[in-house]
């Protein structure tokens, strides 16, 4: 075995990624790798803006295909915001990611694209991110009126409020939400498979060692 | 400061607003628009969308792999199997697994017979919507020959649930494959059959020709792809330019358009369904028997007759429909060219047997922002007709 990996380690390394290369070259562009065969642009928040219309204008992504973001609640920075772009000359796609807190503005891009409009109305509308620049902060997905951020993971599935008629006041009315059974949210992480530490196994391992 | 909110009101007043929707039959679903009106003529156009919002996202991020492939049924319900597509595809990326060759010719045979499926009903509510009734009652009669074969395969004729991360669901049942085949050598007689009645129509190309034109630049700039996109003159098509599946090994034109308006988008969609049937006809004959899904016990469940015998497959069918997978963490954009354009699936997974974000890049939710740009300027009734000529659905648009 330990031959083999000799053999491997002295094999000519791999071809040097050209397009990534290419993208690290751009301004902002703090770590540039591939994962999965996908180019990723990791940046920060500052930086971005200005990345993102060097990435249109140097290296021709014509496109945003989509805007998005996570929500990581034990981070610092709880959000990363993922823009998804498309060069339809080059083929070729990359994804630029950074993070941001619930505070902070996000500089919008519609002045690069005009479609991510919508999807930076839908940021705000489902994580509570604003944009600096965008013209529209309304909702767009959830209810007029509706308070809360539903994407955020500290939001619960079942939401807080639930809708009906009401015959007395001849109108649909917001309540409580009123579960006839507790939510139930199934823990399937099973120990055989050694994934993560279940609750109870921290004492397991200080007894043993 | 008080002279401009002067300003305002006065403009306000001038203008008048018009409340379409959400309930109305050219809204293709729940859209609410408001329109400020200038008389006859457009000179804004907000949609309201969100009225079907169901929540898919969030409901993805509290289910295994498994149990979200319904869910993409639900979103563009025209053209379910082509959103199950993406995510099967985004799944099978991050489980680092490729379906077998039959399970990845089953789903072109089926992307395209959904493509079909979809362009019948978008250009026959198309027509509808410019007062062609035809169209859409004979395009309904040659649809639901598609729902069959739907339901010959799936089992269900819209939420078939058939294409799985690893495969598909079950293999085409006997005989199947000789009925699609004869589906194929009839079918393209009856789209000469629409192109008479549409191609030439007087009234349909007045609606139609030169409304909402939008240039390629601004195509892409808007995020337009599909027909969409291909109406205003960009050769681009991700089954050619990334090919997925076993899309690289059949052949195909990409119809492109050149004015960039309504009556293009018409007949990029037009032709698309020729090429589709093309595709439909090399599948079949490209298609041979073997395993229709990964023949890994801990991704795709075992057979019903292994069952009964096998312990083991007994506890791997407990577990996968209880469990699910596990999927290795990572994240992935993985897009297919859906009927309407592309369709996205940004898949994060954290390692556990839940995704941790399910991103949905529907293909309406960018075209229909467009809306306001195309209509600017038209007439009410054009409206209409630039709505049709996007092809959208508010199932994945509202998600």
């Amino acid at each position: 075995m330990a031959e083999e990996t000799d053999i491997q380690t002295e094999a000519p390394a791999a071809p040097v990624d050209e397009i990534l290369v290419g993208l690290s070259a751009l301004p902002g562009a703090h770590e540039v790798k591939r994962a999965l065969g996908e180019a990723i642009i990791l940046t920060t928040r500052e930086a971005a803006h200005a990345l993102l219309l060097a990435l249109r204008d140097q290296l021709q992504f014509q496109q945003v295909m989509d805007v998005c973001a996570v929500d990581y609640p034990e981070r610092a920075q709880r959000f990363e915001v993922v823009y998804n772009l498309l060069s339809v000359t080059r083929n070729q796609r990359v994804r630029v990611i950074f993070s941001t807190d619930e505070a902070a503005e996000v500089a919008s891009v519609t002045d690069i694209w005009p479609v991510a409009g919508w999807w930076e109305r839908e940021i705000w509308d489902l994580f509570g991110i604003r944009f600096n620049g965008l013209a529209d902060h309304r909702r767009i997905l959830s209810d007029y009126g509706f308070e809360g951020h539903p994407l955020r993971k500290d939001f619960p599935l079942t939401g807080y409020v639930e809708v009906h008629y009401d015959d007395e006041r001849r109108a649909v009315v917001y309540d409580k939400v009123k579960l006839t059974q507790e939510f139930r949210n199934f823990d399937f992480l099973s120990p055989w498979e050694g994934m993560t530490l279940l609750p109870g196994d921290e004492k397991v391992n200080r007894s043993r060692s | 400061m008080s002279e401009a909110v002067a300003k305002t009101k006065i403009f306000e007043v001038d203008s008048h607003t018009i409340n379409f929707g959400p309930q109305h039959p050219s809204a293709h679903g729940v859209l609410r628009l408001i329109l400020e009106m200038d008389g006859e003529v457009i000179e804004r156009c907000d949609p309201h969308i969100g009225l079907l919002h169901r929540g898919t996202e969030k409901l993805i991020e509290y289910k295994s792999y498994m149990q979200a492939v319904p869910y993409f049924d639900r979103l563009d319900y025209v053209s379910p199997m082509g959103c199950e597509h993406a995510f099967a595809l985004a799944t099978e990326k991050l489980l680092g697994v490729q379906a077998p060759e039959r399970a990845q010719w089953i789903r072109v045979l089926f992307a395209e017979l959904t493509r079909v499926l979809n362009h019948l009903l978008a250009i026959g509510h198309f027509a509808l919507d410019c007062g062609a009734i035809s169209p859409s009652l004979w395009m309904y009669e040659e649809r639901e020959k598609l729902l069959e074969f739907y339901e010959r395969a799936s089992g269900a004729r819209f939420h078939s649930n058939y294409f799985r991360p690893g495969g598909v669901a079950k293999d085409l049942p006997a005989g199947l494959e000789a009925d699609i085949a004869a589906w194929a050598d009839e079918y393209p007689k009856f789209i000469d059959e629409m192109e008479n009645l549409l191609n030439g129509n007087r009234i349909f190309k007045q609606r139609l020709v030169d409304i909402g034109v939008i240039s390629a630049q601004e195509a892409l700039a808007w995020g337009f792809s599909g027909p969409s996109l291909r109406g205003s003159g960009v050769a681009w098509d991700l089954r050619r330019a990334q090919p997925y599946d076993k899309y690289a090994e059949v052949e195909f034109d990409v119809p492109v358009g050149k004015h960039g308006d309504s009556y293009d988008r018409y007949l990029v969609r037009m032709a698309e369904m020729r090429e589709s049937v093309k595709i439909v006809k090399q599948a079949l004959a490209k298609m041979k028997p073997g395993p229709i899904k990964v023949q890994d016990r801990k991704i795709t469940p075992p057979t019903r007759a292994e069952m009964k015998h096998s312990m083991e497959a007994l506890i791997h069918h407990f577990k996968l429909y209880t469990e699910g997978y596990h999927v290795p963490a990572g994240a992935t954009y993985t897009a297919v060219e859906a009927p309407k354009g592309e369709f996205g699936v940004y898949l994060q997974a954290d390692g556990s047997n839940r995704p941790y974000r399910c991103k949905i890049r529907s293909t309406g939710f960018a075209h229909l922002q467009a809306a306001d740009r195309l209509c600017k300027g038209h007439m009410l009734a054009d409206m209409v007709a630039i709505l049709g000529s996007l092809d959208i659905v508010f199932g994945e648009i509202d998600r």
